[in-house]
């Protein structure tokens, strides 16, 4: 008796384990979230509070950027017009672009990235991708359209913004955008709950799809609206900037000096909220590309 | 009044009572702030218990909180270690009492006021107490090593042919090794406080598993992760030695190991106390003092495995035994023999891990996000603490006096639900070796239900342990009155 029960519960365990899907899934429900993804937010010049230790830091310019991520259409229209022009290449299963390097210290265990051509994007990782290639042309996937760009690497990213005569954000630039002058932890304001952002386990709509590490949120989804029955709270930062935490980790622009690798800002829909605080920040090398990974441009 | 007494006196002077009490904070610490994350956080437990309890959780503080956590913790876990060790060690009886003393009042006011002040308000008052504690634990630690000074004449070895590892001279080499652990704790305790007190200022506050691929590690950063480590390790040292004592560690390889330890202890400490001015020959000296201390460690399980053999198999009357018979004599008591198995178990998690990973560390470490580095290094270090956690337990029920069925179910049940744990969360923290961030979540739902369900039962076990404990200190002639009428008030 008791072996079968122990069976059981081992054949169980590993059941659940193997039940649930990938990251793939049936079309998310369409919502339109009534936020601009081509609009722009000015940001000030002026001093802010930096880091949780509110050092106060001045930026001295005005500059804009964009009030939500790079949208996957946008993206795919981007890719469009590039591979047309010539700008990037499709090379095996990535999509390549040309970039001019970093410099090159020979510090101990640094990576070279000499000036070349890197990948933007793979095409090889269906799954996860929210773009369609029919062989000429990219295209959102279904539902996916206003939902973040995500599996773009640094590159692609920065290739992105550079071709619309923009540019990845500073470090600085993006924590100045998504907290204010005030020294706030999150872009609204001092707590994170469910109807504030996409995060680990915030039970938005879109959990349900691929289980507890969720899906990503169309952007400007916290805006104060209900959908799908789930209400929100409009949640843009003091600058009115949407999704400044949460749902994906944004690329900025900054080069980690001797390791190159470059920052990721915000926390992502698969990290708990106290990773979601405004100077939370990841690091990778600029090829990694992920479903949690987007970027949002700024401008001088 | 007179029964409120006694069961003060058996709580605050027996080695049993005291370290039954640290055990029962450490659990209700556990139990209450375990609700603060995890699997509890996301069911929304933490909103009721920070509600109930009137926690004050500022967000830019969390850092600092959980430091403070950390280190009400290891207080209260250094302070059963010293338990442990003034109850096996030779040593004058107002050397045991007041070291004894020291430390209990020390780690209470650094844990009462530690959590206190972390969770429920920055009241400077129970700051400077937290503090005071963990100075009187410090106190407490130099006063042990003054009553370990292994160069006292009383506690030389008489006999030269003993086969407990000693010099020339006599001197007793493992009570060296507990004295060079004690000091080699104080003095990375000091790297800590001081770079602490002096950079941080206590206004500077983060984790150091968030700076480990920073090139560019300020001092405080160094500092920090290199009391961490050599904190941890000592710990594990220390809790090694008292399993020896409790094995009656003895022999050719007790004389190997003892030197073993003593030399591994310093040059690990002088390793860490190196990551400040240079960082990239500490590693190499690490590395050597990690050696010496698994060595000793080694020679430990492989005694003691035999010894478990032989005693089982003499109690048994069984003089030449099968391969089938010394197989189950060795696992006839899973308390003993689940303290050398965790050590070893240990390698698999967290040394083998270790060692892959910094062979690797171009082709893996490197190219993962800092964030999959932290979960990787986070989870390595957790499950080491954890690990020397489960021994002290084994260590502590053997203590007080667990036998019969009640004595397998307990160590049966600690062992695998705690390496049910130990190991799933080892697989989560390596997960990005075998599967990518698209395809994990049916990996990360299986992981992070086997280590939940392990760490849960761990906890059900702990916890009726101490229900059967405090169920006895109702009764007047419970155990605990047996207990006290042992010691020497």
């Amino acid at each position: 008796m008791k072996r079968t029960f122990f069976f059981l519960l081992f054949v169980t365990l590993l059941t659940a384990g193997c039940a649930s899907s990938t990251v793939e899934a049936t079309p998310p429900p369409q919502i339109d979230t009534g936020v601009d993804p081509d609009s722009w937010a000015l940001i000030p010049a002026g001093e802010f509070l930096a880091d949780f230790t509110n050092e106060e830091i001045l930026v001295d310019y005005d500059y804009q950027m964009m009030v939500t991520d790079v949208t996957n259409a946008q993206f795919a229209d981007f890719l469009n017009a590039a591979l047309k022009d010539g700008t990037i290449k499709i090379v095996g299963d990535e999509i390549m672009g040309y970039y001019p390097g970093d410099i090159f210290r020979e510090y101990r265990h640094e990576e070279e990235y000499a000036a070349g051509d890197y990948p933007l994007m793979p095409l090889d990782e269906e799954a996860a991708l929210r773009l369609d290639f029919d062989g000429t042309t990219f295209t959102a996937k279904p539902g996916y359209e206003n939902h973040p760009m995500v599996m773009v690497t640094w590159f692609g990213a920065n290739a992105y913004c550079q071709y619309y005569d923009g540019r990845l954000p500073s470090a600085i630039e993006w924590e100045k955008a998504a907290r204010g002058a005030d020294g706030r932890p999150f872009p609204w304001g001092n707590e994170a709950q469910q109807t504030n952002a996409n995060y680990y386990h915030s039970n938005d709509p879109f959990e349900d799809v691929i289980g507890r590490m969720g899906d990503t949120t169309p952007v400007g989804f916290y805006n104060g609206q209900t959908h799908l029955g789930f209400e929100t709270e409009d949640s843009p930062s003091p600058y009115g900037l949407y999704d400044m935490a949460g749902n994906v980790y944004q690329w900025v622009g900054d080069v980690i000096p001797y390791q190159h690798y470059r920052l990721l800002l915000g926390g992502a829909k698969d990290v708990y909220a106290v990773r979601i605080r405004v100077w939370v920040s990841n690091n990778v090398e600029p090829v990694y590309f992920s479903p949690n990974a987007g970027f949002r441009c700024a401008q001088d | 009044m007179k029964a409120i007494t006694k069961r003060f006196q058996y709580f605050f002077l027996s080695t049993k009572g005291l370290a039954l009490v640290a055990i029962a904070l450490l659990s209700l610490v556990t139990a209450i702030w375990g609700t603060l994350s995890g699997p509890l956080a996301e069911m929304g437990i933490n909103d009721i218990t920070v509600r109930v309890l009137g926690m004050d959780l500022v967000p830019a503080e969390r850092e600092g909180r959980l430091i403070m956590l950390y280190h009400s913790i290891a207080m209260t876990v250094v302070a059963i270690q010293v338990y442990f060790i003034t109850g096996i060690m030779a040593m004058k009886k107002h050397e045991r009492a007041t070291i004894n003393a020291t430390v209990t009042v020390g780690y209470m006011f650094a844990l009462i006021f530690g959590m206190l002040f972390g969770y429920f308000g920055h009241n400077w008052i129970y700051h400077g107490l937290f503090i005071a504690g963990q100075t009187l634990m410090y106190f407490g630690g130099i006063l042990l090593a003054a009553a370990l000074w292994p160069w006292k004449k009383e506690y030389y070895i008489q006999d030269p042919k003993s086969e407990y590892a000693h010099t020339k001279g006599g001197m007793d080499l493992e009570r060296a090794a507990f004295f060079a652990m004690a000091v080699t704790t104080l003095g990375s305790a000091l790297l800590g406080a001081i770079a602490g007190a002096n950079f941080g200022n206590g206004f500077v506050t983060f984790l150091a598993e968030d700076t480990v691929r920073d090139p560019n590690k300020a001092v405080l950063a160094r500092a920090v992760i290199g009391h961490l480590h050599i904190m941890v390790a000592l710990t594990g040292v220390a809790i090694t030695l008292i399993v020896g004592k409790w094995y009656d560690f003895k022999g050719i390889l007790h004389k190997i190991a003892m030197p073993s330890m003593i030399f591994g202890s310093i040059i690990l400490a002088l390793g860490c106390a190196l990551m400040i001015p240079a960082q990239y020959y500490a590693h190499l000296i690490i590395y050597v003092g990690s050696t010496f201390v698994l060595v000793a460690g080694l020679l430990l399980v492989i005694y003691g495995w035999g010894r478990l053999v032989r005693d089982r198999l003499a109690e048994q009357g069984i003089e030449k035994a099968s391969f089938g018979q010394k197989f189950k004599a060795l696992f006839h008591d899973p308390v003993k023999w689940g303290a050398t198995w965790q050590m070893v178990y240990m390698n698999f998690c967290v040394t083998f891990v270790g060692l892959f990973m910094a062979a690797k560390l171009d082709d893996i470490i490197r190219r993962l996000p800092l964030r999959e580095e932290r979960i990787t290094l986070t989870g390595h270090w957790h499950v080491l603490a954890a690990i020397i956690a489960t021994i002290m337990l084994l260590y502590f029920v053997d203590l007080m006096g667990l036998k019969g069925k009640a004595r397998k179910w307990f160590g049966w049940l600690v062992i695998i639900s705690s390496d049910l744990a130990f190991g799933a969360a080892t697989i989560f923290a390596l997960k990005r070796l075998f599967v990518s961030e698209s395809d994990q979540q049916p990996l990360v739902d299986t992981l992070d239900l086997l280590t939940e369900i392990g760490l849960g039962l761990l906890l059900i076990v702990i916890a009726a342990f101490l229900v059967w404990r405090l169920i006895d200190l109702f009764k007047k002639n419970g155990r605990w009155a047996k207990e006290l009428s042992e010691v020497d008030l």
